[in-house]
């Protein structure tokens, strides 16, 4: 007759070393959602609270006046919020076609044997820190944007008179690129990958009614893909408004609201990095200002791209793998 | 393209049929040419996309790699003027507030993610979405709070300072990565074990997180290859000091920070110690989104 064996006691006693009853475990749980929830709500009301005193001794129209001089205890925002949204709006334009025919040509071109290897190699470059993208920008980019690049398309843009003022290579067109060569692995892999999910039985269904590879691709994929795409431009449109360090050392970081392209502007993160380390007072409540501005529109932007890069995802395309 | 032989004027259907036939075939070659010059559009962007990307990984590689000697690794920073000079005390810096900024927050991340994976109600789902949007804040106003918690608090600047700062930035990261790898492991794995009986915290720990670990991994070294090269928060919280400090209490040397003062520097060995930083920084960056990868893939496999 044989018994069944039981296993030794110890084992199966091993794994409630560290089991916590249910209920304490779920206050766990709790707690740690709570410590998560509670530095968020402190980021945003210590940054109100430090930003007050701006508000209550310069009013609210200083956001939008003109002038940043600190020695005459003027701190107008203008100038910083738009530098911030032309340097966007340069890189954006830039990385929505170019990005977008990257992601084509990454997901539907490019043959098997190196997609793979490509499209990793792209999400990498999403990973060099942004100083590294700065240093680059300063010391080779500049001398041949002054030399080169900038004579070259005032000589052929010039009658646009974008392109007024002195070739400096520093500005917001340098700011501008380097922010489009920042944001664009971003813009490439997301797009990338709502791009390949398009069901296959549409592409097919095109491709065996006569469509060319182009119309397939313009009236099947990219329109299925349009909410992903969406949400992958503002996506990049938040890094490139909040970018700091890359965009400070290239464009010229004066607060003047620019005349053209080619001049040297600031943006409201390039502003508080520039000023902080001295500032005082006034100078440093509007500093702590210009970061809630920054936070708001953070905000706004972000929450647009994670509805919309989200919904993508619930229509069965997207996947998270870049954030 | 053959048209079919019929009294075309007699049914509209057949009309009609030839109409789109003779359409399709008058707009073929029109059709082909545009496809071929906006297939070579792609192409194009693909080429203009890889050309800066890979020029940057160039350039660093090229001007860095001279700066690698024995001076680099073992002495501090100099000032102006002054020859020679490394980045050592940059990089104990950044090793520390690396190791704070991990340590604290892969625990809160995880029990974090765990709370996420299991609850889907509102509240988990509001949390989730702030965390989502906490990802893509700008990480000088992350700087900026590290600044009033912190600095402002406590009355100087510091290694925690800024490990506090750059622990905000990997939190929302290490959440999201953490739920998404618990929520890919099989529910009949969890449902097993609490027909066994185990308790909810003994599933998590015994169950969940060792089923979860190749994601969890992933997560872990992507967040801290983020948080390392961040410059913004660091410049608001550690301030940035010459000497070789290893007490975190203090202001620190940081390697983006290093790269940062030195790249509007005329002189010719700050620059270099620039380069030579910025492809240390890339170097550790790239090897643990690459190792991260790697390991998770190494993990899988031993799994099966």
């Amino acid at each position: 007759m044989t018994t069944l064996e039981t296993p030794p006691p110890g084992r199966a006693k091993r794994g409630n070393r560290f089991a916590l009853p249910n209920g304490a475990y779920r206050g766990l749980l709790a707690a740690m959602g709570a410590i998560f929830v509670g530095l968020v709500a402190w980021f945003i009301i210590s940054m109100i609270v430090q930003a007050r005193p701006a508000f209550s001794t310069l009013g609210f129209s200083w956001i939008i006046q003109k002038t940043w001089d600190p020695t005459h205890n003027k701190y107008g925002l203008l100038p910083f919020i738009l530098g911030t949204v032309e340097t966007t709006a340069i890189a954006m334009v830039l990385a929505l076609p170019i990005g977008l025919g990257t992601a084509l040509a990454l997901a539907y071109l490019v043959p098997h044997r190196v997609r793979q290897g490509l499209s990793s190699a792209v999400e990498l470059l999403a990973a060099v820190p942004s100083v590294v993208y700065g240093l680059w920008g300063l010391i080779v980019l500049a001398p041949l944007f002054r030399e080169d690049v900038e004579p070259f398309l005032t000589s052929i843009l010039g009658w646009t008179g974008l392109f007024n003022g002195p070739n400096e290579g520093v500005g917001l067109l340098l700011a501008g690129i380097i922010l489009f060569v920042m944001v664009l692995p971003t813009m490439v892999a997301i797009s990338r990958d709502v791009l390949a999910v398009v069901p296959s039985e549409q592409v097919e269904g095109a491709m065996a009614l006569g469509a060319t590879r182009w119309q397939v691709l313009r009236k099947v994929v990219v329109p299925g893909a349009r909410t992903g795409i969406l949400g992958a431009f503002t996506l990049a449109t938040g890094r490139a408004l909040g970018e700091t360090v890359a965009v400070a050392l290239v464009i010229g970081n004066s607060p003047y609201i620019a005349h053209s392209v080619k001049s040297t502007a600031s943006t409201l993160p390039a502003l508080i990095v520039n000023n902080f380390g001295e500032a005082t007072g006034t100078e440093l409540s509007a500093l702590f200002g210009a970061g809630l501005v920054l936070l708001l529109i953070g905000v706004t932007v972000n929450a647009v791209a994670r509805v919309l890069v989200r919904s993508a995802a619930r229509s069965g395309a997207a996947s998270m793998a870049v954030a | 393209m053959t048209t079919l032989n019929f009294d075309a004027s007699t049914d509209p259907i057949l009309e009609r049929r030839r109409a789109i036939q003779n359409a399709a075939a008058t707009s073929l070659g029109r059709r082909k040419i545009s496809s071929r010059i906006a297939i070579g559009i792609c192409w194009a962007f693909l080429a203009i996309a890889i050309v800066p990307l890979v020029a940057v990984i160039a350039y660093v590689v090229v001007k860095g790699l001279p700066a690698w000697n024995t001076d680099f690794f073992t002495q501090s920073t100099v000032p102006e003027g002054i020859p020679g000079g490394g980045v050592w005390n940059a990089i104990v810096g950044t090793a520390e507030i690396g190791f704070f900024a991990t340590a604290v927050t892969v625990p809160i991340g995880l029990l974090c993610g765990l709370t996420l994976a299991e609850s889907d109600g509102n509240i988990a789902a509001a949390v989730r979405f702030t965390a989502d949007v906490m990802t893509g804040m700008p990480s000088i106003t992350i700087g900026i709070f590290g600044y009033i918690a912190i600095v402002k608090t406590t009355g100087k600047y510091s290694g925690l300072a800024g490990a506090f700062a750059i622990g905000f930035i990997m939190l929302p990261v290490i959440m999201r990565a953490g739920e998404t790898a618990i929520r890919g492991v099989p529910r009949d794995l969890s449902e097993a074990a609490l027909a066994l009986g185990a308790r909810r915290a003994t599933i998590a720990h015994r169950v969940l997180v060792p089923a979860a670990l190749p994601g969890i991994t992933t997560g872990v070294l992507l967040a801290v290859a983020r948080g390392l090269g961040e410059t913004a928060p660091l410049l608001l919280t550690i301030f940035g000091n010459q000497y070789l400090q290893w007490n975190p209490t203090k202001p620190m040397e940081a390697l983006p920070l290093v790269i940062y003062n030195n790249s509007s520097q005329p002189y010719a060995n700050l620059l270099q110690i620039a380069w030579g930083a910025a492809l240390l920084l890339m170097v550790v960056v790239l090897v643990l989104s690459v190792g991260s990868r790697v390991l998770a893939v190494v993990l899988q496999r031993e799994r099966r």
